[in-house]
């Protein structure tokens, strides 16, 4: 089915950033208006398009919408088409949604900043290329917005970027975004080369017929793009330092949204992955050693977005690892990644809400006993914590289970391995989120003594409560009655229903979780309850404690294995380019100066001389002559 | 009386020329020396025009002696101008176009 409303969805947040970014300073007093109300009717067409697809019967529900033919060379032809089918409208719907109660967070929280006006117009430039990631029905429509949403998010992060490292910082995400774009576009070009097109339709098409060999590497290619963007195992360490971004950018692209585009990825391109299973078993690697990784990080943050940060990647490893697990995980990726985005992107704005309060301070060894003075803040930011640790029935129990539970029924001694390291990751999450509880929330006061912690004003704290029901409620909507799975059957088409060799029944698995879970809570409050909190971080900790601090060393990784070769090469080819081009160009020079002052020497200026020179020259060619001759 | 004979004085003519404008500084000696040197290879001319017996070098020496009339006035114009502006006649003064 066609329908002409999709485009709107894009074309609205993106005439309102144009306008916000041309119209100058005049546009101050209403610019934060007008984006929000973007994003606002982005939504409702959204909703609306949702409702149109709910009338439809399971197979007619994809809408679809030509916007202009792109690229036409003889039998290779790119329209410019968007596709709104099951997948994209999760999507759509989180971006527009989330997107819209961020919108009229930041109005407040961006109340006091000079460049509200720009922040709104980065933040719908945002929303539009991540509609236009998730609605545009081939790679290169996808990839427009993948771009994009790069983009946003380097002017986002670098939004303060009076402060270097807040533009190191942009520069790092962007960087490093970059060598996951590589294999994005390695990925089209190996489809294009070898199935020649790159629609997700014709792909899907061809798949079948093209070889192993093709896909696995399409699949990794698709992998390292993913790995990129959502931060995962080897591309994770922008993710942390792109905190340096306005909290409510943390919370909209770095936890609810552009991070997941990965997630989306993989989903999108099933049809590759459950034919490459080399790249599948990547994926689940790559996926269970990053929500390992994400989650050891956050026991040691104690700067409460870079703890949120990890987390985030620990979650989106979770996710990444759903997706890995082939048909079976990839509906309960997406239903992680949307419950996700509620209790992750609430918790963000719930740390945006204490900075508000605190002078933003981050540092959550100058926090302590907020609860009285925050109220709904601790309220909605305990509701997304209950939710993140899975504790029934809040939503993270709900997705994250199912996720646990696909990984033990995964088979063999891989499902072990899989299991076993989500089942601890749950224990590690429960660990470091209730740490944060603990010393944002109760405990005594460390604060600074300028700090007179207040309640935020509504326009902040009513997104975070609407996010909060999301979080308590969106885990229940989606499994009664397997809604999401059944919804989202049609795109990712899981094989048949009861097949997996159950290695444990499902309710032996939670009773696991939840006792593993409450192990992570108790060993936090021990550690921050039982004893008392410092204000600044203890030096005597032990060695590992130290590398935890330094996030595993992964700066330190990323510099000597890249960095350091990389400057060592650039530093041999400008050597090369120096001493053998530049030499080789000056050396002819210096040869012609050379020779040409030796032989200015024999320019005497007398003329017995030049008479002699000539005499001697005639009597060589006369004897040269005459020996020629003979 | 034997043609080679001719063209030992010649060569002998043409080498005291040669030597004379290496070694001399006088510019007037020197502008001699080129003269004899000139002459020299008249000798030669008029001598192979005998041998050969054809008038093709008697025709040569004369173009060559014209030339050399010709080269006297400019020479001797030059030797004259120069030593008027530098008061000498030393072919080793006249330097001035080194470097």
């Amino acid at each position: 089915m066609t329908s002409n409303l999709i485009v709107y969805l894009i074309a609205i947040p993106l005439i309102s950033s144009a306008v916000l970014l041309l119209s100058g300073r005049k546009a101050n007093k209403w610019g934060h208006l007008l984006g929000t109300l973007a994003s606002a009717s982005s939504f409702g067409i959204g909703a609306y398009l949702f409702t149109q697809m709910l009338a439809q019967p399971t197979e007619e529900r994809a809408l679809t919408q030509k916007l202009f033919s792109w690229i036409s060379v003889g039998s290779f032809n790119v329209d410019a088409s968007l596709l709104l089918d099951q997948l994209s409208v999760c999507f759509v719907l989180l971006i527009t949604g989330v997107g819209t109660l961020i919108h009229i967070y930041s109005i407040s929280y961006m109340s006091h900043d000079l460049d509200r006006r720009r922040f709104f117009a980065y933040l719908n430039l945002f929303i539009a290329a991540m509609l236009l990631l998730v609605l545009g029905d081939s790679y290169l429509n996808l990839y427009v917005g993948w771009e994009g949403v790069g983009l946003a998010s380097y002017l986002l992060i670098g939004f303060w970027n009076q402060k270097p490292t807040y533009a190191t910082a942009a520069k790092k995400a962007f960087v490093m975004n970059r060598v996951g774009d590589l294999g994005l576009s390695l990925a089209i070009m190996i489809a294009f080369a070898s199935m020649g097109t790159v629609s997700f339709a014709g792909i899907e098409e061809a798949a079948p017929k093209a070889s192993t060999t093709t896909l696995t590497a399409i699949g990794i290619m698709l992998l390292i793009a993913a790995a990129g963007k959502s931060a995962q195992f080897p591309l994770q360490a922008w993710l942390g330092d792109a905190m340096a971004g306005p909290t409510p950018v943390s919370a909209l692209i770095h936890a609810a949204t552009m991070v997941t585009a990965g997630v989306y990825l993989i989903t999108r391109s099933n049809f590759i992955f459950d034919a490459a299973p080399t790249a599948q078993l990547l994926v689940v690697i790559v996926g269970a050693i990053t929500l390992l990784f994400g989650a050891i990080v956050g026991t040691a943050k104690d700067d409460i977005k870079k703890a949120l940060a990890a987390s985030t990647m620990s979650q989106i490893g979770y996710m990444i690892l759903a997706t890995g697990l082939g048909p079976v995980g990839y509906a309960f990726a997406i239903m992680h990644l949307l419950t996700h985005g509620f209790f992750k992107a609430g918790m963000f704005l719930g740390a945006g809400s204490v900075m508000h309060g605190m002078n933003d301070e981050v540092n959550m060894r100058k926090y302590g006993a907020l609860r009285k003075f925050m109220p709904i803040t601790f309220i909605t930011f305990g509701l997304g914590y209950l939710a993140i640790i899975g504790v029934p029935p809040f939503a993270g129990f709900y997705s994250k289970d199912m996720i646990i539970e696909t990984a033990l029924n995964a088979g063999g001694i891989k499902g072990i391995l899989l299991g076993s390291a989500a089942l601890f990751g749950a224990g590690l999450t429960a660990f470091y989120m209730t740490r944060v509880m603990i010393l944002t929330f109760s405990g005594t006061k460390r604060w600074d003594d300028d700090a007179h912690p207040h309640e935020s004003p509504i326009l902040m704290w009513l997104p975070m409560a609407i996010l909060a029901i999301g979080s308590v409620a969106s885990g229940f909507l989606f499994t009664r009655g397997d809604a999401l799975v059944n919804w989202l059957e049609p795109v990712v088409a899981p094989h048949e229903h009861g097949e997996h060799s159950e290695l444990l029944p499902p309710i032996v698995v939670s009773g696991i979780a939840l006792t593993i879970v409450l192990i992570g809570i108790l060993i936090a409050v021990m550690m921050y309850v039982r004893r008392p909190v410092e204000d600044v971080a203890p030096e005597n900790v032990s060695a590992l404690t130290k590398i935890v601090r330094q996030d595993l060393l992964q700066d330190v990784a990323n510099e000597t294995i890249f960095m350091r070769p990389g400057q060592g090469l650039t530093k041999a080819l400008v050597a090369v380019d120096e001493k053998v081009i530049d030499g080789a160009v000056h050396g002819i020079g210096a040869m012609a100066i050379g020779s040409g002052s030796e032989l200015r020497k024999s320019q005497t200026g007398y003329v017995r001389s030049y008479s002699a020179l000539i005499l001697v020259g005639a009597a060589a060619i006369v004897l040269g002559i005459w020996v020629i001759t003979q | 009386m034997n043609s080679a004979n001719y063209l030992y004085l010649s060569a002998l003519l043409f080498t005291i020329g040669a030597v004379g404008v290496v070694i001399r500084r006088n510019a007037i000696v020197v502008f001699m020396c080129v003269e004899l040197m000139l002459n020299a290879a008249n000798l030669s001319f008029v001598t192979f025009s005998r041998i050969n017996g054809n008038l093709d070098g008697q025709v040569v020496a004369f173009f060559t002696m014209v030339v050399a009339a010709c080269e006297v006035v400019v020479g001797l114009a030059i030797i004259v101008t120069i030593y008027r502006s530098r008061r000498s006649a030393s072919v080793d003064d006249a330097n001035l176009l080194k470097r």
